[in-house]
């Protein structure tokens, strides 16, 4: 077992009641599985996919990950399994303007003080390996959408996460493009054996998990 | 790639905001550095112009009062002159200049005057109004000056012979005050004779408006000889360093010299000190002006870039970046912009104090290099402090709601 939620509890104040964005949400993901999490617009995706590391807190409900529970812990010790076992891929790509591409993809690295020469090394290889090796020196404006979320790709998996948490990843592609961003989510599944958690809308995207969830209003609901 | 070089390459990729930042805090400190470079020559103007004022502390024989060593009675009590070797050779410091004197109404013809016997040189280092007569021939001490450096340019490298009295005024020679010279119709090489002695003058004194110009200045040793008061003299004069008389230079002077009632001249001191501290007084007031102005410019500039950068954080804090990094982006780009706005602020109110002194103060300032770590301290100081609150906040952000923006 990876990644395990357990009644999962989400609550926002909204004009002076409680909203529940996640409503005891239950699920238990394996390493390896592409999960794709789907739903209307409101139902809780996105809340869940940036809870489960604290991005957002919870308000109750048992996370366990890798073995160990992780709701309780420390905002810095929650950093730091973000730091080093988590990737993430967002729908905007975030990523940082005023570095370049191989700047962009070192972060991570440099984040977990690797040394320079070892980032550069292993950057330019994850360059490589998404199609952007002729971009590196690139700003992100300068490279078209499709590239921009190669970049973010490359940037979730170089420090070599257990799992990329993507939160809607082909949301701002054309149907070409997204394919062909999933199709390299697959294969970096399948060969690399990291387990990935996919927000989508898109029911051609959902179609590549090999686990699906559902939500509706916060809660988790059979198809 | 490190956060320092994440910092110096958002900085060089962002030119116009680097500008923008580094201009409050560069023409804080410049107004500082011009501000300063001005005051430190205008002080030690002031300083010399005080210390024209003449001794402001004198050394005299228990018992005796100030009005006995300037009426000069025929009995008022002396001191030895062993006193001044024990201040010679005292460690003593904020002593510039002494003059021992002994000092006696005598008459010359039927006209009373007043005979003093100096020390020459001490005594011209300790009267700058004589200086203009041109006997000593080198520059004014000036005891007040701000800056040690100005009381260090004579090349007289141990302090105590630089206070050492040194006898140059030859035995059978004196110098007449103007009025006193006016009285006895005397004139430059003329001959004077005092208790049956004859004396040439080899010089009248220029007007300074004070008792001295009814004195007859001959050499200290002949005049105790003429007064049968061998080794024995009125008064030492003394010019202090009025901060170091404000610091305790009196007491000091008290406890090698038990038996003698030291004073000082009360209004030239007051006088110094008052201005000294008003000089420094409005320094501070304009360094705590710009400290504020200074660090609520560079506050509003490091908020602003944190506002601008909300997506940035929140990015870096979903990557795994701890709060303690957030901190350091910041404070390592507002010790960036302290240190450049140092340095430029130096170099710009350095230009502006060497240009602009002479036009606007009618001073000569030279740089004072010093002031380029003062300026660097102070504006990296202000540029921190005016960066906590926006990096505590920025460190604070939620990344969720900031990776939520676009």
């Amino acid at each position: 077992m990876m990644l395990q939620g357990d009644k999962i509890v989400k609550q926002y104040n909204h004009k002076g009641g409680l909203i529940n964005a996640l409503d005891h949400v239950s699920f238990t993901v394996e390493k390896g599985d592409f999960v794709t999490v789907t739903g209307p617009s409101g139902s809780g995706k996105s809340t869940l996919l940036l809870s489960l590391f604290g991005l957002i807190r919870l308000s109750s409900g048992t996370v366990i990950f890798d073995g160990k529970r992780i709701d309780d812990v420390s905002d810095r010790h929650l950093t730091d399994i973000r730091k080093k076992s988590v990737g993430y891929i967002l729908q905007h790509f975030a990523l940082i303007p005023y570095l370049t591409t191989l700047q962009n993809v070192m972060m991570p690295l440099a984040l977990e003080k690797i040394p320079g020469t070892e980032q550069l090394k292993r950057a330019a290889e994850i360059l490589d390996y998404v199609g952007l090796s002729d971009r590196m020196q690139h700003l992100p404006r300068e490279l078209s959408a499709g590239q921009q979320q190669r970049v973010a790709i490359a940037r979730s998996i170089v420090h070599r996460p257990q799992i990329i948490m993507a939160d809607e990843p082909t949301g701002n592609l054309d149907p070409t493009l997204s394919l062909e961003i999933l199709e390299f989510l697959k294969k970096i599944n399948r060969e690399n054996k990291i387990t990935i958690m996919m927000v989508t809308h898109s029911p051609v995207a959902a179609e590549y998990g090999t686990m699906k969830l559902h939500l509706n209003e916060g809660k988790i609901v059979n198809l | 790639m490190t956060i320092s070089k994440l910092v110096l390459i958002e900085l060089w990729k962002r030119k116009s905001q680097l500008i923008t930042g580094l201009l409050a805090i560069t023409l804080g400190i410049s107004v500082i550095v011009a501000i300063q470079s001005v005051s430190i020559v205008s002080e030690q103007n002031v300083a010399r112009n005080l210390d024209n004022l003449g001794a402001n502390i004198l050394v005299l024989p228990q018992g005796a009062s100030i009005d006995d060593y300037y009426t000069s009675d025929i009995d008022a009590p002396t001191l030895p002159m062993d006193y001044v070797e024990r201040i010679l050779t005292s460690t003593i410091a904020g002593v510039d200049n002494m003059s021992p004197k002994l000092t006696r109404r005598v008459k010359v013809g039927n006209q009373s005057v007043v005979l003093t016997g100096i020390l020459p040189k001490s005594e011209i280092a300790s009267k700058p109004l004589w200086q203009s007569s041109g006997l000593l021939g080198t520059a004014l001490k000036t005891a007040c000056a701000p800056n040690q450096s100005a009381n260090e340019s004579h090349g007289l490298e141990d302090p105590k012979l630089k206070r050492k009295a040194i006898d140059t005024l030859y035995s059978n020679d004196c110098l007449a005050g103007s009025q006193v010279a006016q009285r006895l119709k005397l004139s430059a090489n003329s001959k004077v004779t005092i208790m049956g002695k004859e004396f040439k003058v080899v010089k009248i004194l220029a007007e300074t408006g004070t008792v001295d110009d009814d004195r007859i200045f001959a050499n200290l040793k002949d005049v105790q000889k003429l007064l049968k008061l061998e080794n024995q003299v009125s008064a030492i004069e003394i010019m202090g360093c009025c901060n170091a008389i404000s610091e305790g230079l009196l007491g000091q002077l008290r406890n090698i010299l038990p038996d003698t009632r030291i004073t000082t001249i009360g209004q030239i001191v007051s006088t110094q000190i008052e201005t000294n501290q008003l000089m420094k007084k409005v320094t501070l007031i304009m360094l705590v002006i710009i400290f504020f102005v200074g660090g609520i410019s560079i506050g509003n500039f490091i908020w602003a870039n944190v506002n601008e950068r909300k997506r940035e954080i929140g990015i870096l804090r979903m990557m795994g970046a701890e709060r303690s990094v957030i901190y350091k982006m910041f404070l390592l780009k507002a010790i960036i912009l302290g240190i450049a706005g140092g340095i430029l602020g130096f170099l710009l109110g350095t230009l502006a104090g060497v240009v602009l002194g002479p036009y606007l103060a009618g001073i000569l300032v030279k740089p004072v290099y010093l002031y380029l770590l003062w300026s660097v301290l102070l504006s990296v100081s202000i540029s921190l402090a005016g960066s906590l609150i926006p990096t505590y906040l920025a460190a604070k952000f939620d990344p969720h709601n900031n990776l939520q923006e676009d």
